[in-house]
């Protein structure tokens, strides 16, 4: 079954370590996004694209452990919600400040993850996506009980997170920016992590766990720091999450919402990392535009998903690229 | 807690285990003998809801109606098969999950367009409407009963037409190594036919079933494929043995859990919070369960021969 996710992987070409031309030019489009949103509807262009890359953050730590990693999660939303939840029960005491509820965020989906995964990751395939739904599902219903945060209803907060008392994320575009910069940093840290040593022995135990525990390497180990890694992230998602939207509840961990993500991932190219900030992009994108047109986009939208499968290996980008190699070849 | 409700409960999550097992075996003999995830067969059992009721509609005859529905269901069961299905057989599992999670996304809204968001009902055939005396003062709906003895029956046919026919001894080798089967000059393809119609028709079977007690609404089929995956990975993939008795043991669990777990916290807390934890490790119960089996046996319970 590994043969079309190895295919959709050509990272283990030499010039991995240059950051190449279109991840820039990504970066540098959702930069220049707050100027075109002055001559729109300012407001909603920001809030959609930094809804877009928070979502992002998320994907590309999916896209860390499942493309490199080979574990498929189907729990990753739990992350998410944990993060979200850590600021909201924060902002519920009145701690809102960013230099307390970040890393709580971050510690809070890091030790999810790692009780987690030492259950998780002594399971394989199917089995191993099957058992991050169940942890998944027990942190919804986790959260569904939290009574005195709002249950099932969820949480509303008060005020975005603060720095030293300042409320620097209550501007839309200062806000953008942040979150900007913090999918700019987790890309980099991907990146090289990806490239480094754990990187490698990483993602020599999903071609071949076998010839890596051969190899001396204890490849449990391994797996679990990718996993935490990927919770932490994850829980920075839910941070920006929670304060993008003002908002917390359950549904943020519901499995719909861990299997978009998987989506998004499939949809820019497995295994790529900006694949997954083109995914998020991609997926929330359609969402929005086919919204606009017609109540019934869904009936659009799901057929768009089996075609992009039948006919679009590789997800977007794998798209892109047999696009050029036709033209290059004609 | 008197003894009277325990039955009464017993009962009910058979009836809830037996209609997983319907949705469980299509689902585990494509997962296990086509190595296909079909995240749509879910919504097959939400059509199966929906036709029964249309059809019921048209022709004011339950039992009518459960033969068109099924008939329909597994027409259009094939159908999805032939024009996008068969195209994924051999491809990856995550492709598989994004192009049956596009068609869910896509009937859900459909039968929203066609039928309205608001939930149906239909009305449990005359004949069976009523409850029988299970005991002095214990009063048991006969329709729930008619669904375990139909579910239990069907089981039994599964049990002899997988176990003890000639097509039941292709599909247990195909769970095994499909590969192997095909290279034997058995038609895979058309073997695959036959077990994904069936598993189609069993789905939309138990929507049909499970719609006089049930509202039908769109989206219903989503919750049920969830808890069909838990019990086949519980059962172990591939085994149809696994998937009736997990089916079984998820229903039970489920359905007293929801049933008891706030009285059996009251006696080890206080009544409030016992009232919010409640509910929610009820819920959760299957989950940990699934937890367990998999941390103790990573290939489920009776995981099919040969298979990791």
């Amino acid at each position: 079954m590994n043969r079309t996710l190895a295919a959709s992987t050509t990272l283990s070409s030499p010039q991995g370590d240059r950051v190449g031309g279109l991840p820039a030019t990504i970066f540098l489009l959702l930069a220049l996004v707050p100027f075109a949103a002055g001559f729109g509807p300012e407001s909603y262009v920001l809030g959609l694209f930094t809804r877009v890359m928070v979502f992002a953050i998320a994907a590309l730590a999916l896209d860390f452990i499942c493309g490199y990693g080979g574990l498929v999660s189907f729990g990753h939303a739990a992350f998410v919600g944990s993060g979200a939840y850590a600021v909201g029960i924060l902002g519920a005491h009145g701690i809102t400040d960013m230099l307390v509820s970040l890393p709580t965020a971050l510690l809070a989906s890091a030790i999810f993850a790692y009780l987690t995964g030492n259950v998780c990751l002594r399971t394989r395939s199917v089995y191993f996506i099957m058992i991050t739904l169940a942890f998944g599902q027990m942190a919804y219903f986790i959260a569904g009980s939290l009574a005195p945060y709002g249950g099932d209803d969820g949480l509303t907060i008060r005020l975005r997170s603060t720095l030293f008392g300042f409320p620097i994320l209550q501007n839309d575009r200062t806000f953008y920016y942040f979150v900007l910069l913090a999918l700019l940093a987790v890309y980099l840290l991907f990146r090289a992590i990806v490239y480094s040593r754990f990187g490698r022995v990483f993602r020599g135990a999903r071609e071949n766990p076998t010839r890596m525990s051969a190899l001396g390497f204890d490849v449990f180990r391994f797996q679990r720091v990718g996993y935490v890694i990927a919770g932490a992230v994850g829980g920075l998602s839910g941070f920006f999450l929670a304060n993008a939207t003002e908002f917390v509840s359950p549904a943020y961990m519901s499995w719909q919402r861990s299997g978009e993500l998987i989506i998004m991932i499939l949809l820019g190219g497995l295994g790529t990392l900006h694949g997954a900030i083109i995914g998020a992009a991609a997926y929330l994108l359609i969402e929005e535009a086919l919204g606009g047109i017609t109540e019934q986009w869904k009936l659009i939208f799901g057929p768009l998903l089996v075609l992009i499968v039948l006919f679009a290996r590789g997800g977007l980008l794998g798209l892109a690229d047999k696009i050029r190699g036709k033209l290059g070849r004609a | 807690m008197s003894t009277g409700l325990v039955v009464v409960q017993i009962l009910n999550g058979l009836q809830f285990g037996v209609l997983l097992f319907l949705i469980a075996a299509g689902l585990t003999l494509v997962f296990g003998v086509m190595d296909f995830i079909n995240l749509a067969h879910g919504v097959q059992y939400m059509l199966g809801a929906y036709l029964a009721v249309a059809f019921y509609a048209l022709t004011g005859n339950f039992l009518v109606a459960l033969v068109l529905a099924l008939a329909a269901a597994l027409v259009f069961g094939l159908l999805l098969e032939f024009l996008i299905f068969r195209h994924l057989y051999d491809r990856d599992h995550l492709e598989q999950v994004i192009a049956t999670f596009g068609i869910i996304i896509f009937l859900n809204q459909a039968v929203k367009t066609v039928w309205g968001a608001a939930p149906l009902t239909l009305p449990i055939p005359e004949f069976f409407s009523g409850s029988i005396v299970l005991m002095p003062g214990l009063l048991y709906p006969v329709w729930r009963l008619v669904i375990i003895g139909s579910g239990l029956a069907i089981g039994l046919l599964l049990y002899i037409l997988v176990g003890h026919t000639r097509v039941g001894m292709l599909v247990r080798a195909g769970a095994t190594n499909a590969r192997m089967v095909s290279a034997l000059g058995v038609d895979i393809h058309r073997l695959f036919m036959i077990v994904f119609g069936f598993g189609t028709m069993l789905a939309a079977f138990a929507g049909a079933m499970i719609a006089p007690i049930l509202s039908v609404e769109p989206g219903m089929g989503d919750t049920v494929l969830i808890l069909a995956f838990v019990v086949i990975v519980i059962g172990g993939i591939g085994s149809m043995r696994g998937a009736f008795l997990a089916a079984l043991l998820i229903g039970l669990v489920d359905t007293l859990g929801r049933s008891f777990a706030i009285d059996i916290l009251r006696l080890v807390m206080p009544p409030s919070p016992a009232r919010t934890v409640g509910p929610a490790i009820a819920s959760m119960l299957i989950y940990v369960l699934m937890a367990l089996v998999l941390y103790f046996r990573p290939s489920g319970l009776f995981p099919a021969r040969g298979r990791g």
